[in-house]
């Protein structure tokens, strides 16, 4: 009989994998355990070993191709009948049926008989009632038991299968963000010449956060006539402001930095200036205008950059901020967020201050609008104008700002007015708290 | 639900009022179903509660009693011969059964389930006709089939109701207590049933196929029950086929070979043991799109559905093991996914239980069962010598045995060989359904003295430091 192998679920809201290597070829007689493929998700790679005993028969993918969850992959030619009986109810006769019922329909590999996931029978209960697939969920239970938590955490970030056990389409217009969504790359791939020639070379995969990643960006600079609008933001005030109430902050389990402030500046700026806090339906030939105030924050990590999203932050204050801030960033770079979090944006900021970086320009996080950038504060001579008009050269705390928007949808006027007042809010944190929303 | 016709309308008709039939039935009242419930009997209960499993275990109590009492006599208690009321006996096992019978018709009426006495047949996938009752017939969204199994009987021997050549439900009206008693199958109810007789006063005689009693059944557990049984019956004969009985008027004769001559014995009466068939020939399954497989057990999947969409099946006459606990279960799962819940069986641990002297009972993983599958696994066993309570009881010959994981320590299945092992094998099953690992188990402070103590001794075997016996030393 012929038995096909899916690619089994792989767990943590993962739903593709990239194919790393093939060391099984057609006609091979493979045993059960063999590794017949390795694969790589962002998460790691893996070996898969082989379910079955058997001659493979087929191999519907290469190197290098992503496949999705339940995807077959390979099919064998097993001589006997599955070694283990089928369980009552799972014969032939059934057919019929089963293709009536999608929701019977598993990857072939858990037809097998594999030793259970240890979990109480409520936890089981749940996770049948939320499609939850025990095998897929990461316990955190002693003794490697899953919790009735853990199967909690998994459906919030699992992607809704379908009946035929695919992705669904995301919703148009898309919203993703780097880390969460990768669109296919456009296949124009040039050829490059033998780089060797010239010298030792290593290859490295381009896979997971790195070619969503890239996926995203070349939406978003290929769709986007970007422009950038760069100036100085005087942030001494504001740094001894910061420096005063840093440690309330911490001690309410946040960190005051220069983002903070930024985020309350442009909550009110957005304000001001809807089309910044804004989408461009090039369908509808419609510019969808967001009531609500959503601000990404890049977020450099070890897997790549990541975009959490704190929500509705013109109704918090700078502290609920600082402690929610530092959460999502924590969650980001130790991988415990959830989906849901990195999703929903209007407007995202991304400082580059903290790593040492000046000037320079960002790109907008599509479909939104613009971006804001932030450099690293330094003392610069500048020069200041007292009330009789004498000037003085004294040393000040310069930050360079960025802002880089959308032509079609917003102008350059436009673009100066908003950053001047998001300037103005972060040089003088009076003027930050009387315009603050 | 609508009368008209005497033909009848509900969401979720159940065949059969056993275990499996009321638990599904009561599940999809309480889920707010509209539920009818048909069996031939009066009552609700079915063959567990009036044919087997109550009666014999309200009979094994007394068993249990008289078996204690000539026990107590070393421990310095004489109680002399029991004098045996046969007709008591018989109205104090009707008096359990009436009981619980009853509460089970309040428990139906109270729900709004309408019980009908009475036979069903299938006409098509969405009614029955009904034969013996007020009703002609139901029609019905959903049908769940429970109506269970019977004993298997010879080929070769037609047997007389009332007659010498008893089944189980026969043996349980107890009719007399026959001088000698042949009992043709060494499974738990030949066992059971053999015991009660026995400890009756009556000589028993137990013929078995294979080469030992209880042959599903880890071979450790077996042994303390086949040496107590062998002083409690008069002969217990390994690996005699019995393909026919004679009965005659006075007694059953049976044709055993021995060296090369075939022997004839005779019993007063006979009891066959030899295991049972599902209860789905005469359903009219031909009817639906209902498929058995060639032992005539109705074809179901997780969700206890059949073939046919709208028939689900559970207990016995799915085949599995026979178990009324295992009915009940797989009852209310039917009623959950018909009542639009995501359920489904995903037990881990089945706990069986003989109810012999003394007891065995297993649940989870089993010796065998791991052989056969090739299921890698560790087994520590506690002898009750060891076990205080079990000394104060004089029943030292029992032991709890653990298997768990050799790599995590997860505990995998246990058994019991000893008094009261019914009770004690559900901490072990729920040790296995909620992934407990030995470690938590003997981490469990257990009572002292008990029996359960044995549990977490066991358990502690496997951490190297049981406390009332000595680590091994490898």
């Amino acid at each position: 009989m012929t038995t096909s192998f899916r690619l089994p679920d792989l767990g943590e809201g993962v739903h593709e994998a990239e194919i790393l290597a093939l060391p099984v070829t057609i006609g091979q007689a493979v045993a059960e355990g063999d590794v017949i493929m390795e694969i790589e998700t962002d998460k790691a790679a893996v070996e898969i070993p082989s379910p079955y005993t058997g001659t493979v028969q087929e191999i519907m993918v290469k190197v290098g191709d992503m496949a999705v969850v339940g995807d077959v992959l390979i099919t064998f030619a097993t001589d006997t009948v599955q070694d283990t009986a089928p369980p009552p109810g799972d014969g032939s006769p059934h057919q019929k049926k089963k293709e009536a019922k999608p929701a019977d329909q598993q990857p072939a590999a858990q037809e097998r008989k594999r030793s259970p996931v240890p979990a109480s029978p409520s936890t089981r209960r749940l996770a049948r009632e939320l499609d939850v697939d025990l095998y897929a969920v990461t316990p955190t239970g002693t003794g490697g038991i899953v919790t009735k938590e853990d199967v909690e955490a998994y459906a919030k970030k699992k992607p809704a299968l379908d009946a035929t056990g695919t992705v669904p389409e995301p919703p148009a217009p898309a919203e993703p963000t780097p880390a969460e969504a990768a669109p296919p790359l456009p296949a124009g791939r040039t050829t490059l010449p033998d780089f060797s020639r010239w010298g030792k070379i290593e290859r490295r995969p381009f896979r997971s956060i790195r070619r969503a990643t890239a996926a995203q960006m070349t939406s978003s600079w290929t769709q986007i006539p970007h422009v950038h609008c760069q100036d100085d933001v005087d942030i001494t005030k504001l740094e001894a402001f910061r420096q005063k109430h840093k440690s309330e902050i911490e001690a309410a389990g946040g960190r005051l930095t220069m983002t903070l402030f930024a985020i309350k500046a442009v909550a009110t700026a957005l304000k001001n200036y809807p089309y910044f806090n804004a989408s461009l339906d090039l369908q509808s030939q419609e510019i969808i205008i967001k009531r609500f105030f959503n601000i990404g924050i890049a977020v450099d990590t070890e897997k790549g950059l990541m975009v959490p999203v704190i929500k509705d932050v013109d109704r918090k204050s700078i502290k609920e901020l600082a402690v929610e801030v530092h959460g999502a960033i924590e969650r980001v770079r130790t991988g415990t967020h959830s989906r849901e979090e990195m999703q929903g944006g209007t407007f995202t900021i991304t400082n580059a201050g903290a790593l040492g970086g000046s000037h320079f320009s960002a790109i907008i996080n599509h479909p939104e609008v613009a971006i804001l950038g932030l450099g690293q504060g330094r003392m610069q001579p500048a020069v200041v104008t007292d009330e009789r008009g004498r000037h003085e050269i004294v040393p000040r705390l310069i930050m360079p700002i960025v802002l880089c928007f959308d032509h079609r949808v917003v102008d350059g006027a436009d673009a100066v007015r908003f950053l001047r007042l998001v300037i103005d809010a972060l040089e003088d944190p009076d003027e930050l708290l009387m315009t603050m929303i | 639900m609508v009368m008209g016709d005497m033909q009848m309308s509900t969401d979720l008709l159940v065949i059969g009022g056993g275990p499996g039939g009321y638990g599904a039935a009561f599940r999809a009242a309480d889920l707010g179903l509209d539920v009818i419930m048909v069996d031939p009997l009066p009552r609700p209960g079915g063959l567990c509660l009036h044919k087997g499993c109550i009666p014999s275990k309200t009979f094994l109590h007394v068993t249990e009693l008289i078996i204690d009492a000539a026990r107590a006599e070393k421990m310095g208690i004489g109680f002399g011969r029991p004098k045996i009321d046969l007709a008591a006996m018989r109205a104090w096992k009707e008096q359990v059964i009436d009981s619980i019978a009853n509460s089970l018709i309040t428990l139906a009426k109270q729900r709004g389930v309408l019980l009908v006495q009475g036979t069903a047949r299938f006409e098509s996938s969405t009614s029955v006709r009904i034969s013996g009752a007020d009703i002609s017939g139901v029609r019905f969204k959903h049908c769940i089939i429970a109506t269970g199994s019977r004993p298997l009987e010879l080929s070769g021997t037609p047997r007389i109701a009332g007659g010498r050549i008893m089944d189980s439900a026969a043996a349980l009206t107890l009719p007399d207590i026959p001088k000698n008693l042949l009992v043709v199958g060494g499974g738990y109810v030949g066992l059971e049933l053999g015991s009660i007789y026995a400890a009756l006063g009556c000589q028993v005689t137990l013929l078995e196929r294979e080469n030992r009693l209880l042959a599903q059944v880890d071979a450790d557990l077996v042994q303390p029950v086949q040496e107590r049984l062998s002083s409690l019956f008069a002969d217990i004969r390994f690996g005699v086929q019995v393909d026919a009985l004679e009965e005659q008027s006075h007694g059953v004769t049976v044709s055993l070979p021995r060296d090369g001559k075939i022997e004839q014995h005779q019993f007063d009466r006979a009891l066959l043991a030899i295991g049972r068939i599902p209860n789905s020939g005469e359903l009219g399954l031909e009817q639906t799109e209902v498929q058995i497989d060639s032992r005539g057990f109705i074809q179901i999947d997780a969700q206890q559905q059949t073939t046919d969409a709208r028939i689900f099946a559970v207990g016995d006459v799915v085949g599995g093991v026979m178990l009324a606990h295992k009915a009940t279960r797989e009852g209310r799962i039917a009623a959950e996914v018909i009542a639009g819940q995501k359920s489904g069986f995903d037990a881990r641990a089945l706990p069986a239980v003989v109810y012999t002297d003394p007891q065995i009972s297993w649940c989870g993983l089993t010796e065998q069962q791991a052989t056969a599958e090739n299921t890698p696994y560790a087994v520590r066993k506690f002898p009750w010598k060891y076990s205080s309570r079990a000394q104060t009881m004089g029943i030292t010959d029992g032991f709890t045995k653990l298997l768990t994981d050799p790599q995590t320590g997860r505990i995998l299945g246990a058994g019991i060989a000893g008094r009261n092992a019914e009770s004690l094998i559900s901490e072990a099953a729920l040790a296995i359904e909620m992934g407990a690992l030995a470690e938590d188990l003997a981490l469990t402070i257990h009572p002292h003295p008990t029996l359960s103590e044995t549990e977490a001794e066991a358990a502690e075997i496997f951490q190297g430091s049981p406390t009332h016996m000595l680590p091994s030393r490898k």
